[in-house]
Order: structure tokens, then C-alpha cells, then sequence
């Protein structure tokens, strides 16, 4: 399905600075029973948001009321593990459109880049750059902005470029999928079909 | 100009290619599950589009299905719906289903290969990381999203930047008491569970070559965990002679004509990688895992390494200590374990279970220990039965259960309780996976074995001398 433009993102941001953020943190396989695509947000970091009972972790960031926007930062290789796109669902569910990490794992970001989440891979250093301006101001912003593949911090204005390819880039810009791509060209792939010996 | 096996199969499959994006990817076969294909159903009914190679998709149930009374109705709801939508939306597009209590059913993985579903120098996919294991057979099989499971169903194609080339070399013979799952845990403790993303993996020497299939496939099976999308293995006789006459490998004329092709699947001499790894077989020594990723292994009889020796910050491995339990410089060996779980996609076929029968046969379970055994498939189930498996074990103090992902990754109702340590065959050792506060202590089917019998973490070699 076509998704939202994405475009320039100016928003605060939730920091998690913890590597390895694997998706079983991300969503836990026990909450993959649904067969819509649909509220997968109330269980996002299930595990380190709510106690067994039911209440919620006051000490982790998503539930601390001082942090807020579209934003979220994580730490190094940020979603390793499955394949989940529930992962990428829980984290659009949630309300957030960009994931800022210093490394993504290659799935999580391919799973993200097709419901459009952008996902943004800066330097260690902007990283931490990062997560240190957010602790100092939690209402902090910072600004992406796809056309020009940049990410700044507001404050500071400190900037740094980020890669994505082209052919993704136009399709986030626009909210094309692959899917619409792929139909296109139906009749190229059914003639590849006949090559294949099995 | 020269290239590497992966270049080879890749390139065939390249449809289109795009400037400065990714190829359009031809998919040869097609394996789903119950739980992330439903959503790319209903993408296709929201576009009104059919599966254009129903023919090339195959479907089984498996991360959610229940591993004691098959026979009864899933009492889950949620769980008994996905299973029913698998069933619906394969009969809607005529796809081949294999559902709980069919004779060809297991985990996906599983039952690939059994049916010749897996081939050589074929493109693979399916919604679940641990595809890779296909890569066994020389194929190129990868995990996807539910997006791309849709665009394999709607158009056989997928869109993927091709992936850099890695070749990890690991010369030498198994040692005793050292099998494919040592080897595997082992490279990935070198590389850290980040260490091959953005590559390809192609496993070479003498290791790889002296291995089974079936030791090929759990080596393949976890190259996700250190990042990289896939791992593959040249085909060779032992390749051949595994797959000839199983139901979906080509016959006849068919089979002499894929011979031909099969037989040029190899990396060429002077080929280069963009990285390349060797390890020696006589550093490897049975492995497990002490901490929440499937990088931080160490061989058994080390102690726990320091924080200032590991790749992760040190707040993060803190963290990680402190939800298993355990101290920088604890040894491993002695460690008290309450579970253990032999099965998955990683060590759920039969030689693993044969591996596990060999240390607890005329031995018994320790009393305190919980032992969940699950077989990768019915094929599987009935061989252990055939081969007298069942009976050793069962003399031992076991029980096998019923095909499924099981205790992998806790879906169903095999979860491993909050702060309990469990000695596993698969996969993954995040925090909770095995079920919420789950403690999980990766390792091969032998290491199961002998922690199994003694209620510790246990050398196996012990029993093997």
C-alpha cells in the first residue's frame, strides 16, 4: 500500500541508547498473533515498558513524560534479530516516522524503509552528539530532511549528511511502494519466468 | 571475468536492474507461515490482485502451532485464526498447504529440504530470517518482511541492493564433542552479532566440506545472527545425493539438465571478496552463550569475559549480565540450568537428535530439569521412532513432543518461565525470548544432552571419551 509523503521531519525525540536492540525487544513473538496490521503499538518494547502486571516501567524513556515526538534514537545495530515487519509496525504504530541509530541491522531497515519509516544512519559521533543533547533538553529537535539527506541538530545546528538510495528516496518522497513498481513491470517479469529451469 | 558462487546465482536473477536502486529479484521458491503472511493476503485483496506462481509458493504451519495434542482444536483464538487464514488464503490461490497434523508438516526450514523444495543455484525466500539455512544446498535464501512477502506472492519478484561478498574459511576437522553448532557460534563470537551485515556469506574449507547437510544447514541457519542476510555453501555430491528423488527436486531429463547447471556453481579460483575470514577448527571447542545475543558465546570451559575485553559498551553488557544472572569471570561449566529445549530450524533434525541420544542413552534426566524434545517435522518424529531413538530417550526420562517452532521463540504455550535458565539448541538468547524473563543459554544438541543428564552446564566431552 502507498504510504505518507515523507519529506522534512522537525520533531523531539525519544532516546534509547542501548545497542543490540533486537526485535524480539522491539515486539515480542508473542504479541505476532494478529493477522491485520493493527495496534501494534501498545506493544512496542513490550518487556521494558510494562512490569509483569501489567503497570508501567516508569524508568524507561517511552513512558517518561518528559520525552516526546516523531523521533526515536537508538543505539548501535538497532533491530537485529527477525524479520519481523512487526517491528517496523510497532514502531510506525507508536507514532514515530524516522528511527536514528549509528548501525541498523539489514532487515529492520529494509522492513522500515517499505511502510515508511525512514531509517537514518549517522556517525558514533553525531550519535552521541545525539543523545547527549536530548539528555541536557529533552524538547530538543532535530530536523530531517530527505531531499537533502541531511540530519541537524537544532540546537546546535550541527548537520550531518545520511545515505539512502535513490530509487528509495523517490519513493519515500512521494509515498510509492515496490509493490506499485513491481506491477508495472508484470509483463518483463512474466517473460523472465519462461528462462527459469525450475 | 571471474565471480563468486553467490555472484553467480545472484546475477541469473536479476530481472531489471535500477540506477542507483535496487534489482528487480526473481524468487524460484516461495515458503510461508502462519504468522507473517496474512497481512500480505490482504494486501492482495486490497489491490485485487492473484498470486501470479501459486505454483512456487509453499505453505506450513509452524511458529504458532501447539507441540502436545495436535489432534485437538488450537485453543488459543488468535493463534487458531492465523492457522486458519494460512489454510484459506493457500486454498484461495491455490498454494500448497501443509497444516497442523499433516504428514508434511514441521518448521518451514525443515521441511524445505525434505521435499526437495530447497535447491541448488535457486533464489529462496520467506518471512523469517532464519531462511538462510537454505543456503546449505548453494541456493541463495534470505529472510523478508511481510511487504516483500506480498510482492513475491503478487509478482514472484522482490527489490533488493545486491549484498557485499564475505567468505569465512574454516580449515580443519571437528574435534571431539564439536559440531556444526559449535562452528557457527563460534564464528559469530568472533564477528559479534553485527560483524557480516550488509554481506553475503559463502562458507568454505575443509570443515564445510567433510560436514553433512544437515551440519551445513545449522552453520547456514545462523548467519543471521551475525548480521548477514544469508550464508551459502558450494553443492557438491553430498548436496546431490541429499536432494535426488525427493518429491519437488527435478526428475529425469529435468535433473540431468539442472546437473549441468549445478555443476558450475562454484566460487572461481582468482574471485574476490570484499571481506574474508579464517578461523581454525582447533580453536573451536563446545560452545554456549552467557549473555542476550547470539555474539556473546565463549567456549565452554572459559570463564565470562571482563567488559573491558567485548565489543559492546560497557553499560550494555552490564545489562546483559545482569539479566542472566552472572558475573564478569564466572566460569560456565557448573552453572544450574532448569530447562532444556532440543528442536528448531537451527539443530531440529535428525542427527541432532541422534547426537542428543547418544550421550543420555543408559544415562537419566536429572530430576530438577524440564525437558521439552521437538522435532523439526513429522519426517523427523517418525525417523527418530524408526531409528529406535524414541525408546533410548524415553528410557532416559524423556519425552518427545509434536513438530513446531516450540520454545524458540515462545509463541505458542512452550514458554520457559520468568528467571529460569534453559539450555537451547535454537537460535536466539535475547532477553525474553524464550518467554517473558526467560534465560537462555545457547548450545549444540550435545551440550543439551550432558546439561540435561547433570542439571549443570556440562562439558560433553565427558561423556564421549
Amino acid at each position: 500500500m502507498a504510504y505518507d509523503k515523507f519529506n522534512i521531519l522537525q520533531s523531539s525525540a525519544y532516546p534509547l541508547p542501548i545497542e543490540n536492540v533486537d526485535t524480539d525487544q522491539i515486539i515480542p513473538a508473542r504479541f505476532l498473533k494478529a493477522t491485520e496490521r493493527k495496534g501494534f503499538g501498545d506493544n512496542l518494547f513490550r518487556d521494558w515498558r510494562y512490569n509483569a502486571d501489567g503497570s508501567l516501567k516508569e524508568d524507561f524513556p517511552l513512558n517518561d513524560s518528559k520525552y516526546s515526538g516523531k523521533i526515536l534514537v537508538g543505539g548501535r545495530n538497532f533491530g537485529s534479530g527477525s524479520s519481523r515487519e512487526h517491528a517496523a509496525w510497532a514502531v510506525y504504530d507508536f507514532g514515530f516516522r524516522c528511527v536514528i541509530s549509528s548501525f541498523f541491522a539489514d532487515i529492520f531497515k529494509n522492513n522500515c524503509l517499505n511502510i515508511g519509516v525512514l531509517p537514518v544512519q549517522v556517525s558514533e559521533t553525531f550519535a552521541k552528539e545525539i543523545f547527549a543533547a536530548i539528555e541536557e533538553d529533552p524538547k530538543t529537535e532535530i530536523k530531517v530532511d530527505l531531499d537533502n539527506q541531511t540530519v541537524t541538530l537544532i540546537a546546535t545546528g550541527n548537520s550531518e549528511p545520511f545515505d539512502i538510495n535513490s530509487y528509495k528516496k523517490e519513493n519515500m518522497l512521494n509515498g510509492y511502494d515496490d509493490i506499485d513498481y513491481l506491477q508495472n513491470i508484470k509483463s518483463e517479469i512474466q517473460e523472465f519466468v519462461k528462462t527459469r529451469p525450475f | 571475468m571471474s565471480s563468486t558462487l553467490f555472484d553467480k546465482v545472484w546475477d541469473t536473477h536479476v530481472v531489471r536492474k535500477i540506477k542507483g536502486g535496487p534489482d528487480v529479484f526473481f524468487i524460484d521458491r516461495h515458503l510461508i507461515h502462519e504468522v507473517t503472511s496474512p497481512v500480505a493476503f490482504l494486501g492482495l485483496k486490497a489491490r485485487g490482485v492473484k498470486v501470479m506462481e501459486p505454483q512456487r509458493t509453499f505453505a506450513t504451519a509452524d511458529h504458532n502451532t501447539p507441540t502436545i495434542n495436535q489432534h485437538l482444536p488450537v485453543k488459543n483464538p488468535l493463534s487458531a485464526n492465523q492457522l486458519k487464514a494460512l489454510e484459506e488464503n493457500s486454498k484461495e490461490h491455490g498454494i500448497l498447504h501443509w497444516g497442523l497434523g499433516h504428514k508434511s508438516n514441521g518448521i518451514v526450514h525443515v521441511v524445505g529440504p525434505e521435499n526437495g523444495i530447497t535447491l541448488p543455484g535457486a533464489t529462496i525466500v520467506c518471512g523469517d530470517s532464519h531462511t538462510s539455512t537454505h543456503g546449505a544446498f548453494g541456493a541463495i535464501a534470505f529472510g523478508i518482511g511481510t511487504s516483500e512477502v506480498e510482492m513475491v506472492l503478487s509478482t514472484q519478484c522482490i527489490m533488493q541492493p545486491k549484498p557485499k561478498k564475505m567468505r569465512i574459511n574454516v580449515e580443519g576437522s571437528l574435534g571431539l564433542g564439536v559440531t556444526p553448532k559449535d562452528v557457527a557460534l563460534y564464528i559469530i563470537s568472533q564477528l559479534s552479532t553485527s560483524g557480516a551485515t550488509g554481506y553475503f556469506v559463502e562458507y568454505a574449507g575443509t570443515v564445510f566440506e567433510e560436514m553433512s547437510m544437515e551440519g551445513r544447514m545449522t552453520v547456514c541457519n545462523l548467519s543471521i545472527e551475525m548480521g548477514a542476510r544469508g550464508g551459502m555453501i558450494a553443492p557438491d555430491d553430498k548436496t546431490y545425493e541429499y536432494i535426488k528423488g525427493r518429491r519437488f527436486t527435478p526428475k529425469g531429463e529435468d535433473w540431468d539438465k539442472a546437473m549441468e547447471y549445478w555443476k558450475t556453481l562454484k566460487t572461481d579460483e582468482d574471485a574476490v571478496f570484499d571481506k574474508e575470514y579464517t578461523y581454525k577448527t582447533s580453536d573451536i571447542e563446545p560452545m554456549i552463550t552467557y549473555g542476550t545475543n547470539p555474539g556473546m558465546g565463549m567456549g565452554i570451559s572459559n570463564a565470562i569475559p571482563t567488559s573491558d575485553t567485548v565489543q559492546e559498551g560497557k553499560a550494555t553488557y552490564e545489562k546483559s549480565l545482569n539479566y542472566m544472572g552472572y558475573n564478569q569471570g564466572d566460569a560456565m561449566l557448573g552453572k544450574k540450568i532448569d530447562f532444556v529445549f532440543v528442536g528448531s530450524c537451527t539443530n531440529g533434525r535428525i542427527e541432532d537428535f541422534r547426537a542428543f541420544a547418544s550421550i543420555v542413552k543408559g544415562r537419566k534426566k536429572a530430576d530438577h530439569v524440564t525437558a521439552w524434545l521437538v522435532p523439526g517435522s513429522h519426517i523427523v518424529e517418525a525417523k527418530i521412532k524408526e531409528e529406535g531413538l524414541l525408546d533410548i530417550i524415553n528410557e532416559a526420562g524423556f519425552v518427545l513432543r509434536q513438530p513446531g517452532c516450540s520454545a524458540c521463540l515462545a509463541m505458542n504455550d512452550d514458554k520457559i518461565p520468568a528467571g529460569k535458565y534453559s539450555v537451547s539448541t535454537s537460535n536466539r538468547n535475547f532477553e525474553g525470548r524464550q518467554g517473558p524473563g526467560s534465560r537462555t543459554l545457547l548450545a549444540s544438541p550435545l551440550v543439551a544432552a550432558a546439561a540435561a543428564i547433570t542439571g549443570k552446564v556440562t562439558d560433553p566431552r565427558e561423556f564421549l571419551n
